[in-house]
């Protein structure tokens, strides 16, 4: 009987305590009459029905509990929705911030047993990159040599030029070895992927379109398969569709074609482009497979010691594909979003509370009618928890909106798409969220409430929320919410500090009033230079006679776009420091310094005169020529690069070639019709830059009509003005930063609602006081300074906890933080002054209302 | 009980509860003998669980259906652990106002021709 007795607690305790006994003693006559089997099968019914019976009573408490509470809130409607309205920001911005980070950080790629799959790359930490592509030769190697593998798949991404009925198109492709779709356990959706004979035979050329290239461009035609396309001038047929959200290796790809490789891919161990995937064999771990390729790179390295030296294997799970930056952006965004939901918790719980006083009288009348204590803190509960479930979904809503505004924090480097999709996990973390929320404000009510009655303080008709208690718990709760909010003010104000910072960094070229476009040139039509220098030539002579157009130029690449293009360099001065040796290489036409404002400090540009058959020339960076040349004049010097020796004519400005965050490489120009006849092609200019005085969208059609004049098959692409393409250098800043931003913005309301609460009822509650205050001769003033002082003191308090706690959080971004100091006195001084202010302004209509109270009225009140 | 409650506000009445009062309405029981008295009277077809009758008793004694009864039988009869339960005015009104309640659907099974299957 001990046991069922046990087991009658599951029972609400009205009912347990009321009726318990009897029941036992019903239960153990039943038991008494039973013998034998019928026994067991009596035991069992006895316990499913008690676990039935408090399946019912609860469910009839809890209904009868969320009848009481939406009367409650028809009654009281603004703090229904003050509940609500909190509860749904806090919830909405954890939602948010988690389900982003869970997309990102945890949840499995979208890949059959996805924890397999590793990436691959070249380890050369000796000179700072431990993650660099593979040369063809080294791959075929590490396939070839490696057992730690189930499969071993290579991939590089290009862009193609695609003849449509719609015109030219240029697609991003990527060139992926057969296996590539096997290693990852991804089928077609239609048709078939690549197959090993697609390797060697190359007459048939296959390809298989992305799913939104296929809905797009090809109506969603099943009949697709087989269909003949022109891309770079070459027939292909397309073999398979891939299915809907397949991103790999980006979310851009729109097809996949075979990657080859010919006898002089494979001997050339410098000529390092190619990514490559694994799937770990069963039972191998991830630092078996590091091991294994990190000897077969030591034996690559003595076999090819000028390509290979001192290089490495790392190999890391391909989820972990997260740069430091993303991963801890996304950390501070969820801390952010902690911040809030804190935030909401200790309002909402200061909220209830102050409701609670309100219904003093009424929870005594219930206690003293003989309504248990607990029963009542249950009530309090199921209120608060109703109103957070209504304030959670809100909240839900709020986050599917909110999360394709975070989508900017998703990295391009995973195959992941945009946003996460609203499924199970992300209402799991809302139901946390609101559980979180409702437990946090329902429960502190309801515990003065049990305490309360455990201290007899019902019975004695003393005040449970007696004001002075509740004042200090709401005190507290304030100074909870302004140092969240500080903390949150202060890595705000940091990342802009830090972006500010890398906004002023100065590029090297003036970016406003360029237009630039890619005129990608497909091969084998453009292999002879004389054919490539008679398309610029027309193209240049057509757009330079635009109306507005001071000039235009071509280039290999943009600067900040392509971050690569590097070539070692040769020269006498063996002293040159050792990354000096390596430069950034572009060929360029002339006027490509006049039109990007890249300053000319000595010598010539480079000329169209300067060909294959006259002297091999460059103009170098200024950089290039203090490393090189530090006491002498550069101009006349003779050094080797891209495959010739080469004597400086120029010496142009420094350019942020890597971007505004990385230092670059020195910069070496060569001019255009020198680059070699059929030979390093990748450099052949192909990006077009026009300076304008006018709008340089208002340039699109006409330069779209000089590029179709001078070829009608050659696609443009990628236009957008080189103002856009330094922005797009800090939009990963700027949107984390309107994220944390917003987060910010709710945080400080918040807190202002909550020191405005707290104001309000302080004021009501001691109304008598100052009443009497005033009647004995206290002026307005004393008054108002006994109020802001309060405030001050509060905020005062709040500011010094979240300083320090801003102090340590900050430790830990300074990653992201672009060199400004983590504990950078200014942004600590401004949130602080910020919070107190924002303290202040919040005080000022409880202080307006103590100034305006009556005193005879408020005595009399007493 | 709400002072505005009519009997006919709380029907139907669920079985359990409908059960219960008669029991109790002839005579004064304690829970088991409850569950005893309704299941002779349904010949074993109604086993009330403790935990049904319980709640039931609960509810009905919130709604003023039953009370607990201050008169005990004889000492040699009683056990003190015990509570007796009995009908109350409104309990009766209630179980009156169902019985007609099921008395018209009566009317109405019989009108339309439906009569019970003889076995």
């Amino acid at each position: 009987m001990r046991v069922y007795a046990l087991l009658l607690h599951v029972l609400p305790a009205a009912l347990r305590e009321e009726y318990g006994a009897e029941m036992t003693t019903a239960f153990a006559r039943q038991l008494a009459g039973a013998r034998g089997s019928t026994r067991v099968w009596t035991w069992l019914a006895g316990l499913s029905d008690v676990v039935r019976t408090a399946i019912h009573a609860h469910a009839d408490l809890t209904w009868q509990d969320l009848r009481d509470t939406g009367r409650t809130c028809r009654r009281n409607r603004g703090f229904a929705a003050a509940v609500v309205t909190v509860s749904a920001l806090g919830v909405g911005a954890a939602t948010a911030a988690f389900s982003v980070a869970d997309h990102v950080l945890v949840r499995p790629l979208p890949f059959a047993d996805a924890d397999r799959l590793v990436k691959l790359w070249q380890d050369q930490s000796y000179r700072g990159y431990s993650r660099m592509e593979l040369s063809p030769g080294n791959y075929e190697d590490w396939r070839r040599q490696s057992h730690a593998f189930a499969s071993m798949a290579a991939f590089t991404t290009n862009s193609v030029n695609a003849m449509t009925a719609a015109g030219p198109l240029r697609l991003d492709a990527a060139l992926v070895s057969p296996n590539l779709f096997e290693t990852l356990g991804v089928r077609a959706a239609l048709g078939r992927t690549f197959v090993s004979a697609d390797e060697r035979d190359v007459s048939t050329k296959p390809v298989v379109l992305s799913n939104r290239l296929w809905r797009t461009t090809f109506g969603g035609r099943p009949d697709v398969l087989g269909m003949a396309v022109t891309l770079n001038g070459e027939g292909h047929v397309v073999v398979g569709v891939m299915p809907r959200g397949f991103d790999f290796p980006r979310r851009d790809s729109d097809v996949w074609l075979p990657l080859t490789f010919v006898p002089d891919d494979l001997g050339d161990r410098s000529n390092v482009y190619l990514q490559a995937i694994a799937r770990l064999r069963p039972g191998v771990t991830l630092p078996e497979a590091r091991a294994e390729l990190n000897v077969i790179a030591e034996g690559l390295a003595r076999a090819f010691p000028e390509a290979n030296e001192r290089t490495g294997a790392t190999v890391i799970q391909l989820r972990d594909e997260v740069s430091r930056q993303s991963r801890l952006m996304l950390i501070a965004l969820v801390g952010a979003s902690a911040c809030v939901l804190l935030i909401a918790c200790a309002n909402l719980a200061s909220l209830l509370l102050a409701r609670a006083v309100q219904r003093q009288r009424e929870l005594t009348v219930r206690v003293a009618m003989g309504a248990r204590p607990g029963r009542l803190a249950r009530q309090l509960l199921t209120e608060s928890l109703g109103l957070s479930a209504i304030g959670g979904s809100l909240g839900v809503a709020l986050a599917l909106v909110a999360v394709p505004a975070a989508a900017a924090l998703v990295p391009t480097s995973l195959p992941i798409a945009e946003a996460p999709s609203a499924d199970l996990r992300m209402l799991a973390v809302a139901a946390v969220a609101t559980l979180v929320t409702g437990l946090g404000f329902g429960l502190v009510p309801a515990w003065r409430l049990g305490r309360g009655a455990a201290g007899g303080e019902f019975r004695h008709g003393s005040r449970v929320f007696g004001s002075g208690a509740t004042e200090r718990l709401r005190a507290s709760f304030v100074v909870v919410e302004v140092a969240a909010a500080v903390v949150l003010l202060v890595t705000v104000g940091l990342f802009l500090r830090a972006l500010w910072r890398v906004q002023d960094v100065n590029p090297g070229f003036h970016g406003e009033g360029v237009l630039t476009a890619r005129t990608a040139l497909p091969m084998p039509k453009y292999e002879a230079t004389a054919t490539r220098e008679q398309l610029y030539a027309r193209i240049l002579a057509d757009v330079r006679a635009l109306p507005g157009v001071t000039s235009a130029a071509y280039t290999s690449f943009l600067p900040m776009v392509m971050r690569g293009g590097i070539w070692p360099v040769l020269t006498a001065n063996s002293a040159a420091p050792r990354e000096a040796r390596m430069a950034s290489v572009r060929y360029v036409t002339p006027d490509y310094f006049a039109t990007l404002r890249i300053p000319l400090l000595g010598g010539r540009d480079v000329t169209l005169f300067d060909t294959q058959t006259s002297q091999y020339v460059a103009v170098v960076s200024q950089s290039f020529a203090t490393a090189h040349w530090p006491d002498q004049d550069a101009l006349g010097q003779h050094f080797s690069t891209a495959l010739q020796e080469r004597v400086v004519v120029g010496v142009v400005g420094d350019v942020r070639v890597r971007g505004l965050e990385r230092e670059s490489e020195p910069q070496v120009y060569l001019p255009s019709p020198q680059v070699p006849d059929g030979g390093i092609i990748f450099y052949a200019p192909k990006d077009l830059v026009i300076r304008t005085n006018g709008a340089p969208a208002a340039l699109v059609p006409a330069v779209r009509a000089a590029v179709n004049r001078a070829d009608p098959e050659q696609p443009i692409s990628d236009v957008r003005t080189l103002a856009d393409v330094v922005r797009l250098e800090t939009s990963s800043r700027s949107a984390q930063l309107t994220v944390l931003l917003a987060f910010a913005a709710v945080a400080i309301l918040l807190a202002c609602l909550g020191i405005h609460g707290l104001l309000s009822y302080v004021v009501v509650a001691r109304t008598q006081e100052i009443g009497v205050r005033m009647a004995f001769g206290a002026t307005p003033t004393r008054v108002m300074a006994l109020i802001l002082g309060r405030t001050a003191a509060l905020a005062g308090m709040g500011v010094a906890v979240g300083l320090v706690a801003a102090f340590a959080v900050s430790q830990s971004l300074q990653f992201l933080l672009a060199g400004v100091s983590p504990a950078d006195g200014l942004t600590f001084a401004a949130a602080a002054l910020l919070a107190l202010v924002v303290a202040l302004a919040a005080s000022v209509l409880p202080v307006r209302r103590a100034v305006r109270v009556d005193p005879l009225a408020a005595i009399r009140a007493e | 009980m709400p002072d505005d409650q009519t009997p006919e506000s709380l029907l139907p009445l669920p079985p359990a509860t409908f059960h219960i009062l008669l029991a109790v309405a002839d005579e004064d029981r304690h829970g088991y003998a409850i569950i005893q008295e309704v299941a002779a009277r349904t010949a074993g077809e109604v086993r009330l669980s403790a935990g049904t009758l319980y709640r039931s008793i609960q509810r009905m004694v919130e709604q003023d259906l039953i009370g607990e009864s201050v008169a005990r039988p004889a000492p040699e009869l009683d056990d003190e652990r015990r509570r007796y339960y009995g009908i109350t005015d409104f309990g009766r009104a209630v179980a009156g106002a169902e019985v007609q309640r099921l008395q018209g659907l009566l009317r109405i099974a019989r009108a339309t021709g439906v009569t019970p299957r003889r076995v």
